[in-house]
């Protein structure tokens, strides 16, 4: 039997057929607005007078190569002398990016503050890169972009999420029980887009600027590890001392 | 009304079957673009029925593609199901149709969950696995409604049973396309970083379970290769008229082959990525074509009265 099965100029017709008649109208559900302007992270004031001020290091070639966005034409739009990556931000040997908290140590339990932390897509990217954020405290996932993205978080002490928000200046609210210290979040559809946030039960954390330099305040006086922690570089921790005034302490980076 | 099998019928279903191929390629760039997740929610895509520009962007195009595809190739599922249900006399291959129509529909469901669960390996896997059948259920509906084996016999096989062998080697490629579903669904596919050799050498010095996986999908080859190229000679020397269907299986091996090689040395680029699995798929349904012409060749070289009565119901 040869079968007339491999008729194959009928077939292609069919798929060309198929996928030309893919078209169509989008929905139109309004956007969300007026949600309340979320401040960036802002622990909590504390009843330590303590605290640890800090510079991150780092010397060494930036790997950062730039970022084709041509997967979405709206978002290449918006960088038309083309896109950084922000996986190594440094600046005059300078770190930004590290997250430094305070791993152990710390005693009581610390309410969250009413203020939400913002997680923006802006520029088909994620703003702020690496940030922090309370057990309970409100997180608001904002797109302020003319395109669509999922947020899609990728927890492990946490329900992982994944949702869409196709139109411009749509909000939604989320808030993570437990600590975790890294979540990331990537959209699916921006394959360069991604985020990491810290969860903590307390307020002593802080991000590295574009100096480097961080500040955690409010800390009790006490003994405690910190760590600071880069989505490359990997992790460092130190033993401190934290009396009554600022402690100075650095992390170095360089290879 | 019901009378005898119908041509149009048999080749809307000829058509479909590489529909179906064509909605694996669809489904097989997902997973190379990666975009299984950038429409997050199922059945709609960000709320609605086409979420605004997705035409523009590339993983949502691949995902929402995909679905609208699905949704097409399902559609036209059931209508190969209703004619047959008017058109066909034989209820073993409405059965067929009817089947096909569950396989689209459940398929369409373990697309949807895979999504909701975040892409797990099991279902992932499954939908992988329950997309092959699904064509082999259609291919099987136009191999049976052609008018070769309504009307001719198939000449029997000079140099011996090949039943045994093509259904062997059908089951291998079956197995070979689970193993790559498994090799893709857990990111094994650079496992082993170089081919032919493995880590520099024939045989790799190490193991982990994706170097596991990769290996047996390599092992799997090697032995898909030996069976496809040992039934299509054993075909083509029998002169029974599946000569045509062996050598496209054959060249299809070799282009898998070729595409799997190149996957290696790209790192994985989306194109060699892609078309890997609508061949694999193409390959497997030849395979059952043949394994399908060599039962019925030998039933119709010494046919039984069930048979001949069959036959003569049909011609009918
Ligand atoms: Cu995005």
């Amino acid at each position: 039997m040869k079968m007339t099965v491999f008729r194959l100029a009928l077939g292609l017709s069919a798929i060309a057929v198929l996928a030309a008649c893919g078209g169509g109208g989008g929905s139109d559900s309004a956007p969300t607005t007026a949600a309340p302007e979320a401040a960036a992270p802002a622990p909590a004031p504390a009843a330590g007078t303590g605290s640890i001020a800090g510079l991150v290091t780092f010397t060494g070639e930036d790997p950062d190569a730039a970022i084709n966005m041509d997967a979405d034409p709206v978002c290449s739009g918006m960088h038309a002398d083309g896109a950084s990556g922000e996986t190594v931000v440094a600046d005059g040997g300078n770190l930004a990016n590290v997250f430094v908290y305070v791993k152990e140590g710390v005693t009581g339990s610390y309410t969250a503050p009413a203020e939400a932390v913002l997680l923006d897509q802006k520029g088909c990217t994620y703003a702020p890169h690496v940030s922090g954020i309370q057990t309970g405290q409100k997180l608001v996932i904002r797109n302020s972009d003319p395109t669509l993205h999922n947020v899609h978080a990728l927890p492990v002490n946490n329900p992982e999420f994944n949702q869409g928000q196709p139109f411009q200046n749509m909000e939604l609210e989320k808030s993570f029980a437990n600590p975790e210290v890294m979540v990331r979040f990537k959209c699916d559809v921006h394959p360069w887009m991604s985020s990491y946030m810290g969860v903590l039960d307390h307020p002593f954390f802080a991000v590295s600027g574009s100096d480097g330099s961080f500040t955690i305040e409010g800390l009790p006086a006490g003994d405690y590890v910190v760590e600071a922690w880069h989505e490359t570089l990997g992790a460092k921790t130190q033993n401190v001392s934290v009396g009554d005034g600022a402690l100075a302490i650095s992390f170095d980076y360089s290879a | 009304m019901v009378g005898s099998t119908s041509r149009g019928l048999h080749r809307f279903a000829v058509g479909l079957s590489l529909c179906v191929v064509g909605l694996i390629a669809a489904g097989g760039l997902v997973k190379s673009l990666e975009a299984g997740l950038s429409v997050p929610d199922w059945p709609t895509s960000y709320g609605g029925l086409n979420p605004p520009r997705w035409w523009e962007i590339e993983n949502v195009r691949a995902e929402h593609g995909h679905r609208l595809i699905a949704g097409t190739v399902a559609t036209l599922t059931v209508l190969l199901a209703v004619w047959a249900g008017r058109r066909e006399p034989r209820q073993w291959v409405r059965r067929i149709a009817y089947a096909a129509v569950a396989a689209v529909l459940l398929q369409a469901l373990l697309g949807g969950l895979t999504v909701l669960f975040f892409l797990p390996t099991a279902i992932s896997v499954s939908h992988a696995a329950l997309a092959q059948l699904y064509l082999c259920l259609v291919v099987t509906f136009a191999a049976v409604t052609s008018r070769q084996w309504l009307m001719k016999a198939a000449k029997p096989p000079l140099d011996g049973d090949l039943r045994p062998a093509a259904t062997a080697t059908t089951a291998l490629i079956y197995l070979q396309v689970l193993i790559g579903a498994l090799v893709r669904h857990t990111g094994s596919g650079l496992a082993i970083p170089d081919f032919p050799r493995m880590f520099g050498g024939w045989w790799p010095d190490r193991l982990d379970p994706s170097i596991g996986i990769h290996l047996a999908h390599r092992l799997g080859a090697v032995a898909v290769t030996v069976a496809v190229v040992f039934l299509g000679v054993r075909v083509l020397r029998s002169r029974s008229g599946l000569g045509g269907i062996a050598v496209a299986m054959l060249v299809l091996l070799a282009v898998q082959v070729t595409l799997g090689a190149f996957i290696i040395w790209t790192g994985r680029a989306v194109l060699p990525n892609t078309w890997h699995v609508p061949v694999g798929a193409s390959l497997l349904g030849t395979s059952w074509l043949l394994t399908l012409g060599v039962w019925r060749g030998s039933t119709l070289a010494a046919p039984t009265e069930a048979a001949r009565s069959e036959r003569a119901a049909a011609a009918a």
